[in-house]
């Protein structure tokens, strides 16, 4: 098996042409956090990965799960990671890219999926379409909060990663996303709520 | 050339005197006696009670008189309006007596300099967890970048105010700490959303808990969850950033349990863990002169009028002039 990826939280095997990511154990952790986290995010995120997908959100097709091993077994995405494209894309395109996302998360929000984790290292571009990946801090939730919360992280990370093109890809995001999902505006009034509470925020 | 560095953003005032080769003379420090959370103004009284004496103090154990310094720095923000306008007006009065330049710097990143000083990290992911702030950072062309932080209250907050609700008196860091030993685990929420983090949620459920479980239970139950979080950022950011180096900072991370956690996610992920003396892990003097030599020397001047006090302050906002 050729482990494909190590991430903070799993490995990724390649095998006959299937991904596994496989959450494995933390030392640092005590083993009772350890299990429920790893077996929560690992059912959470198959069965995250297909609402999404009914939901109009290209994501991999879920082959199997195993509790066991806390491994989901799913189709190889063969792409690129938005994060490795942001830096080389003239404005036009990146704007467009950004658009799509913004769309995308919309329909994941008009679901009352939030994924968790939007960051640019969890969205892949293949065959022009963008797929959304690792759903494990995901949840179902129809409030404002977790939605707002959800932008949020979103936001944060294309400010601390791609500060060079923060403004062009966050018009572009919420452009798509309010375009999408026109009641979103709550979710962005409130995502601006959530982000006045924390620590030391000017005002921006 | 000398920096007499003067720290009080909240309640523990700290001089320190250090010299351009980052040599540190003093460092001289005086917490507030806490009974209860800090109260702003009552720690702004006891700076300016206790500035005095402190300078004295410091330049003391320095072996170095006034004449000789040849700069003021202090903690300029983020932190309580009357601690730091306090120390503001302290180095401001210094300077002028003594026609020197002053220097108001950023609190979060003296504590990412100082550490980067007495480790040896050279460009370190940067855990900085203290009763104020719980971020994740890392240098990126010219900023500390903010990867992962609290959403809501600090982690040394959370902690203090769960000792408080059920009075087990202040600080409570080492009290819960003592408490936690031979606790067993009950659950409490565990919030991570991204890189980010939340700790409001965990402390309302574990005062909560603490009328069904056992005391020693629940201070267990709440620094494994506290600092699983914490780490399991720290591990997210360290991935994301691709960084080789982890260096711990702030009062929190004084606590053995928590840098046990740490260091063993670095050993996983092969990066060098650094941790700085005690003694400039907390707030500190040191720390504040050690960044106005670091920003005197790559060009930085302020006027008096430029030294107004910034209660609200990033850490993404400091333009990193000497790296």
């Amino acid at each position: 098996m050729e482990v494909i990826a190590k991430g903070a939280e799993a490995n990724l095997y390649l095998e006959d042409g299937v991904v596994i990511k496989e959450r494995i154990r933390k030392e640092y952790r005590i083993p009772e956090i350890d299990r429920v986290l790893r077996t929560t995010r690992t059912k959470r995120e198959a069965k995250l990965l297909s609402l999404a997908r009914r939901a109009g959100v290209p994501t991999p097709v879920v082959l199997d799960v195993d509790t066991e091993r806390k491994s989901i077994t799913m189709s190889y995405i063969e792409g690129e990671k938005l994060k490795y494209m942001v830096e080389k894309l003239g404005e036009g395109e990146l704007r467009e890219l950004f658009r799509r996302v913004g769309s995308l998360a919309a329909r994941l929000h008009r679901s009352n999926i939030i994924h968790g984790d939007l960051t640019t290292s969890n969205m892949i571009l293949s065959g022009g379409r963008v797929f959304f990946i690792d759903f494990g801090l995901g949840e179902v939730n129809p409030s404002l909060e977790a939605k707002g919360t959800d932008l949020l992280v979103f936001v944060k990370a294309v400010r601390s990663t791609h500060f060079t093109r923060e403004k062009e890809i966050l018009e572009a995001f919420f452009s798509g996303y309010l375009e999408e999902y026109p009641e979103g505006e709550a979710v962005v009034e409130r995502m601006r709520k959530i982000e006045r509470r924390g620590r030391y925020v000017s005002v921006r | 050339m000398l920096c007499l560095g003067i720290e009080g953003t909240a309640e523990k005032l700290g001089v320190g005197i250090v010299s351009a080769e980052g040599e540190i003379l003093a460092n001289e420090g005086r917490p507030m006696p806490l009974r209860e959370g800090i109260h702003p103004r009552e720690a702004a009284q006891h700076h300016a009670q206790n500035i005095k004496a402190l300078i004295e103090r410091a330049l003391s154990r320095a072996g170095v008189s006034m004449e000789e310094v040849d700069l003021i720095a202090f903690s300029r923000g983020p932190g309580l309006g009357p601690c730091l306008r306090v120390v503001a007006v302290a180095a401001r009065t210094l300077a002028l007596k003594y026609g020197i330049p002053v220097l108001g710097v950023n609190h979060c990143v003296a504590h990412i300099e100082i550490g980067r000083l007495t480790t040896g990290a050279e460009d370190p992911l940067t855990v900085y967890a203290s009763g104020g702030n719980t971020q994740v950072t890392a240098y990126v062309e010219k900023r500390y970048r903010v990867f992962g932080e609290t959403l809501d209250i600090a982690l040394g907050n959370c902690i203090d105010q769960f000792a408080r609700e059920l009075k087990l008196g202040a600080p409570g860091g080492p009290i819960v700490e003592r408490l936690a030993v031979g606790g067993s685990y009950v659950e409490l929420p565990y919030v991570v959303k991204g890189m980010d983090l939340s700790y409001s949620g965990l402390l309302t459920a574990a005062v909560r808990q603490a009328k069904r479980a056992s005391i020693e239970d629940v201070c267990f139950s709440l620094q494994e969850t506290a600092f699983a979080m914490l780490v399991e950022v720290a591990e997210r950011a360290l991935a994301h950033t691709e960084k080789e180096e982890v260096l711990i900072a702030g009062g929190v991370v004084v606590n053995n349990r928590l840098q046990e956690m740490l260091r063993s996610m670095c050993e996983e992920h092969g990066a060098a863990f650094h941790a700085p003396p005690k003694e400039v892990l907390g707030d500190n003097g040191a720390m504040i002169a050690w960044l106005g030599v670091l920003s005197y020397l790559s060009g930085a001047r302020q006027s008096i009028e430029e030294t107004r006090v910034v209660q609200r302050w990033r850490t993404d906002e400091v333009e990193v002039l000497w790296r």
